[in-house]
């Protein structure tokens, strides 16, 4: 069952990591940041469960969320920013109005 | 049991990300992600961790997709490029994706890796509220301080904003 688990988690680092390389999308690329998240949560889960310290994993898990969820609410706020000056979500067209 | 209903759940969460990385309506790929997310908090229960669990499912699931669907519905769910981008173009973009993952799970389910962690495993029987308050109390003045600066930071960001 463990081995599984790991297969998922390094399933979902690759989907993450192919999202976050291949999207231009700034939102998008919030959005694989939250997917590469959900698998290092799996990763702190199912190594707390192999050492046996759940509690430590589950402390370490509920830090994980908030951090995740303060650079999220920032980012966003950045995002609406960027989208009122340059009136666009694109990464290359923003660098391309920004030259 | 017990093991099946963990092993649909584990595929249903990697189908459930594919599904947020391939959809094309960044809401639709939003709305995959808070799945994906449910999916993890039930596997989390499943796997004894109920705390970190609710956590997920009551932040993650819940306060993450009201950001994103308020920062879609400020921006506009898609760009430009995006509504231009043809169809055929962006499926072979993402076509290597589902061969990529074929192939890992492939050499991981041949190679089947190992993580031995049992000379550093000690079992203790602590309970989450014990670990955050006496062991790890320090998490909890850095975690107020993370908030503290999301809510600073976000202050400033609209601020700037309303000025301009």
């Amino acid at each position: 069952m463990l081995s599984t688990i790991f297969l998922i988690v390094v399933l979902l680092y690759i989907i993450g990591f192919y999202y976050l390389i291949t999207t231009k999308n700034l939102i998008r690329i919030l959005i694989a940041l939250e997917v590469l998240t959900k698998g290092l949560t799996l990763t702190l889960i199912y190594v707390g469960q192999l050492t046996g310290q759940m509690a430590t994993a589950q402390s370490m898990v509920i830090t994980l969320i908030i951090i995740e969820v303060v650079i999220l609410a920032v980012a966003a706020g950045i995002i609406v920013n960027i989208f009122n000056h340059t009136d666009s979500l694109d990464v290359r067209e923003i660098f391309r109005k920004n030259k | 049991m017990n093991n099946t209903v963990l092993y649909i759940l584990l595929g249903l969460l990697v189908f459930s990300a594919l599904l947020t990385a391939m959809i094309k309506n960044t809401l639709k790929a939003v709305i995959a992600l808070a799945v994906a997310s449910v999916i993890l908090t039930v596997i989390m229960f499943l796997m004894g961790a109920p705390l970190a669990a609710v956590f997920e499912l009551s932040v993650a699931a819940g306060l993450i997709t009201a950001i994103f669907v308020s920062t879609i519905s400020l921006t506009g769910s898609t760009t430009k490029s995006d509504q231009t981008e043809n169809n055929k173009k962006r499926l072979s973009r993402y076509i290597y994706l589902p061969i990529i993952i074929v192939i890992v799970a492939g050499i991981i389910l041949i190679t089947k890796p190992g993580l031995d962690f049992t000379s550093i495993a000690m079992a203790t029987e602590d309970t989450v509220q014990s670990t955050i308050w006496q062991v790890r109390n320090l998490d909890i003045a850095g975690q107020i301080m993370v908030i503290l600066a999301g809510v600073f930071g976000v202050v400033i960001l609209f601020k700037e904003r309303s000025k301009n």
